[in-house]
């Protein structure tokens, strides 16, 4: 193993080192536990830093290491049936790696005082250590056996730390709804992977892309490639909250904030864009069409329910579900690296926002707690503003992170937004799909225009409660610290040192997209006649991105700051449309009465039969049974006992009878003998 | 068989032993005193001896049978001293010489 996997490997590690540990000592070291798991997280975001630099310094285009796990030492069309598992290191897994530990240290930092007085502290740390772990085994497997594996302990990890406080029924719920939402996508995910082991063989990235590239697809037919394709993105699906299984994701907002920004905004919501990346290769032009429209349909009916919402972390959980169906569709369309480069900023700048909002409920909470106020709603932003002036560092670095998401110049969102934009628009070119870039830059205003609201309400004119105003401080500056880092990670500069294009920047030189295996009819376009449209259409991409965004940003000073245009009479005006936005699309009711109730109508008929006819036939059995025990048990005691207690009635009775013969008298035996003689005497006389 | 009670023939001795005898079981069977049972017994004893005799006389035992009379009469005399000395002991553990209530043989 060569020194780089070997320091892969430590990264991974560490953070299951810091999980053992405060799993079992946590209890006993509980006031320190937060210390050791951010040290430990400390020295993996070191270990990251470097092998991000090494990697996207070194030639060679991958650093793999597998051993054979399992070999069946059967053939199937002549190719072994084994296991293989292994780590790798390319230039996709090399900055994942520094976002995933990036910003679990910074979580890690910012719950140091966030969840200082948290009844399980420890294992707060504890299951950040797990996540952590199992998010780095997703980014770091070279095959889809351990992503699966890795796969459902993110799944696990989320819903232990969405149910951190599961005394409150809503949380528990929460967790729950988000781990079977998953199952529902993991199904497809699982099926995938089945049939690219029935065809391949192996489970291995590169061998499954080489063996397509050689001509050999599931079943001899390219509908089976575009379904395994599809089906390995149920697993994106369901863990990135796409359209249809979007419901877990808001919902999980009832675990503690900094969970919500490393798992439900950073990292793990981002593990089904990263799969989809991992799969680019084998997508054929048709699961990329699907893929495209999955996630345009996703960005455009979060963004639509986050305009009404009032939850100031409800409003981040839908523009979070919005911007990974912008991921998805970039990859959808084919724009690989603009589809990557958008998870890396929007690590950075909602990671950031949702810190931000930890910061202004913390705040909130501290100041309702004051004044034994138990129920305003610490997260109502109908119920904040004028924060501005209390908190100036969560304010300045919560306005860039908004302008970041907003796609306004100079931010790292602008670099990545543009990409995709300009992406969808080469891809309504190519294929005349020209509905995506249209929803693509209809989203983009959307997206500035609730998230300037959200700013506006929450910081903005004066606080709802004077008295309350008094007791709002700024955060303690361990949460100050990790929000300045994500700011300042907000800019273009980190990524691009041109301020208007990526495409100069490292990010886009070193992270390109993978040569595409599938066969030449249903492959999609050439990634290299597609980087050249995208040049083309970058700058119009540019002005009218820039341009929906301004509008967006206008309109939400004009109706919340200026408030030219009332927002309750504009609610009043369209209320039928409100009510059907604010009550997100009715997909929950939709779900609760047909799935779940489905669910439950077939477990009751199950219930029934199990309890009618299943117990039935057991208790049927257990009467026969005894019934049989009874007649048995009678014979037994009468019959067979009898025999034997006649048999000793006899004995005794006959032993009574001649005992009396036994008189013990020398006479009577006298007698007896005499009388024996003379019988001898008459009988041989 | 005709009795002649002229002439005293074998018939007319075994007689008087087989009631001597007789008397001899009665004694032994319905006496409760130890001590008549024992004379019982030598009333058996006596009645043997007439036989013994009486075969000597006409039967051709000749002397061998008042040679085995006389070894009776010898072991009669030492029975009578064992039986003694029993019925000595069973006096001295019960208080008594009946043989009715002297009945620990059926234990």
């Amino acid at each position: 193993m060569t020194p780089e996997l070997t320091i892969a490997l430590a990264i991974l590690l560490l953070p299951l080192f810091a999980f053992v540990v405060l799993v079992f000592f946590g209890k006993r070291f509980s006031s320190i536990s937060g210390y050791v798991g951010t040290t430990i997280l400390g020295i993996d975001l070191v270990l990251a830093l470097y092998t991000m630099f090494t990697k996207l310094n070194a030639s060679v285009p991958v650093w793999n290491m597998s051993f054979t796990w399992i070999d069946l030492h059967t053939m199937i069309n002549h190719v072994p049936m084994k296991l293989d598992i292994g780590i790798m290191v390319d230039n996709l897994t090399a900055p994942m790696l520094v976002v995933v530990t990036t910003v679990s240290f910074l979580v890690h930092l910012f719950s140091l005082a966030y969840m200082k007085d948290d009844v399980r502290y420890s294992r707060y740390y504890a299951n950040l250590g797990l996540f952590t772990f199992s998010m780095l085994g997703i980014v770091l497997t070279n095959n889809y056996l351990l992503m699966y594996v890795f796969w459902e302990l993110v799944g696990l990890s989320s819903y232990l730390l969405i149910g951190h406080w599961y005394e409150k029924k809503s949380a528990a719920d929460a967790g729950k709804k988000a781990f079977l939402v998953n199952r529902v996508g993991d199904l497809g995910f699982f099926i995938g992977i089945m049939i690219v082991w029935m065809q391949f063989s192996t489970l291995t990235f590169s061998d499954i892309f080489s063996s397509i590239h050689r001509g050999v697809v599931p079943f001899d037919s390219n509908t089976w490639l575009t379904a395994a394709g599809l089906l390995i993105f149920c697993g994106a699906v369901g863990k990135s909250a796409q359209f249809p299984l979007h419901v877990w994701l808001p919902d999980a907002m009832e675990g503690p904030t900094p969970v919500s920004a490393l798992i439900h905004a950073a990292t793990m919501v981002a593990a089904g864009v990263y799969l989809v990346a991992r799969t680019f290769p084998m997508l054929t032009a048709d699961a990329l069409v699907t893929i495209a429209y999955i996630g345009a349909i996703t960005a455009f009916i979060s963004a639509t329910i986050a305009i009404v919402q009032n939850d100031i972390k409800k409003i981040l959980a839908y523009s979070t579900i919005s911007q990974l169906g912008y991921m998805v569709m970039g990859l959808g369309v084919g724009a690989y690296t603009a589809g990557v480069f958008h998870l890396v900023t929007h690590a950075a700048f909602k990671a950031g926002l949702f810190l931000g909002s930890g910061s202004v409920i913390y705040a909130m909470h501290h100041a309702l707690h004051h004044l034994n106020d138990h129920h305003t709603d610490a997260q109502d932003v109908r119920f904040m503003g004028g924060l501005k002036k209390k908190m100036p560092v969560t304010f300045w670095t919560m306005l860039i992170f908004t302008l970041a998401i907003s796609g306004v110049p100079l931010t790292s969102g602008f670099l990545s937004k543009d990409e995709i934009l300009a992406g969808t628009l080469a891809f309504g070119h190519f294929t005349g799909h020209t509905i995506i870039p249209i929803v693509g830059f209809f989203v983009a205003g959307l997206t500035a225009f609730y998230m300037f609201r959200m700013l506006i309400l929450t910081f903005f004119g004066e606080h709802q409660d004077a008295h309350r105003a008094e007791h709002i401080h700024e955060s303690p500056n361990v949460m100050i610290i990790p929000l300045i880092v994500f700011a300042a990670l907000s800019f273009f500069a980190f990524y691009s040192f041109n301020p208007i294009s990526a495409g100069s920047g490292w990010f886009f030189t070193k992270v390109t997209a993978p040569a595409v295996v599938v066969p030449e009819g249903v492959a999609s376009t050439p990634a290299e006649e597609f980087i050249e449209e995208v040049h083309h259409q970058h700058s119009l991409a540019m002005m009218i991105s820039v341009g929906v965004s301004g509008i967006g940003i206008l309109l939400a000073f004009v109706i919340y700051y200026w408030k030219k245009i009332s927002a309750d009479a504009l609610e009043k005006a369209m209320k039928p449309l409100h009510t059907f936005l604010y009550r997100k699309w009715y997909f929950d009711e939709l779900y609760d009465a047909t799935a779940v109730a489905a669910t439950i109508g077939i477990a009751r008929v199950l219930a029934w039969f199990d309890a009618k006819i299943i117990d039935g036939i057991v208790n049927g059995a257990a009467s026969v049974t005894r019934i049989g025990s009874v007649v048995s048990g009678k014979f037994d005691s009468i019959v067979v006992d009898g025999a034997v207690n006649f048999t000793a009635y006899f004995a005794g009775f006959f032993g009574l009878l001649l005992r009396k013969v036994q008189t013990g008298k020398v006479q009577t035996y006298i007698i007896f003998a005499l009388i024996g003689l003379m019988a001898l005497l008459a009988l041989y006389k | 068989m005709i009795l002649n009670f002229m002439t005293i023939t074998l018939t007319h001795f075994l007689l008087v032993s087989a009631v001597l005898f007789s008397f001899g079981v009665y004694a032994v069977i319905t006496r409760r005193n130890a001590i008549m049972v024992l004379m019982g017994i030598e009333l058996i004893l006596n009645s043997a001896n007439i036989n013994f005799l009486a075969f000597s006389r006409f039967g051709g035992l000749n002397i061998e049978g008042q040679m085995a009379a006389i070894f009776v009469i010898i072991l009669a005399a030492a029975e009578a001293a064992i039986a003694l000395a029993i019925v000595l002991n069973i006096y001295k553990r019960f208080n008594t010489v009946n043989v009715d209530e002297v009945s620990i043989l059926k234990d």
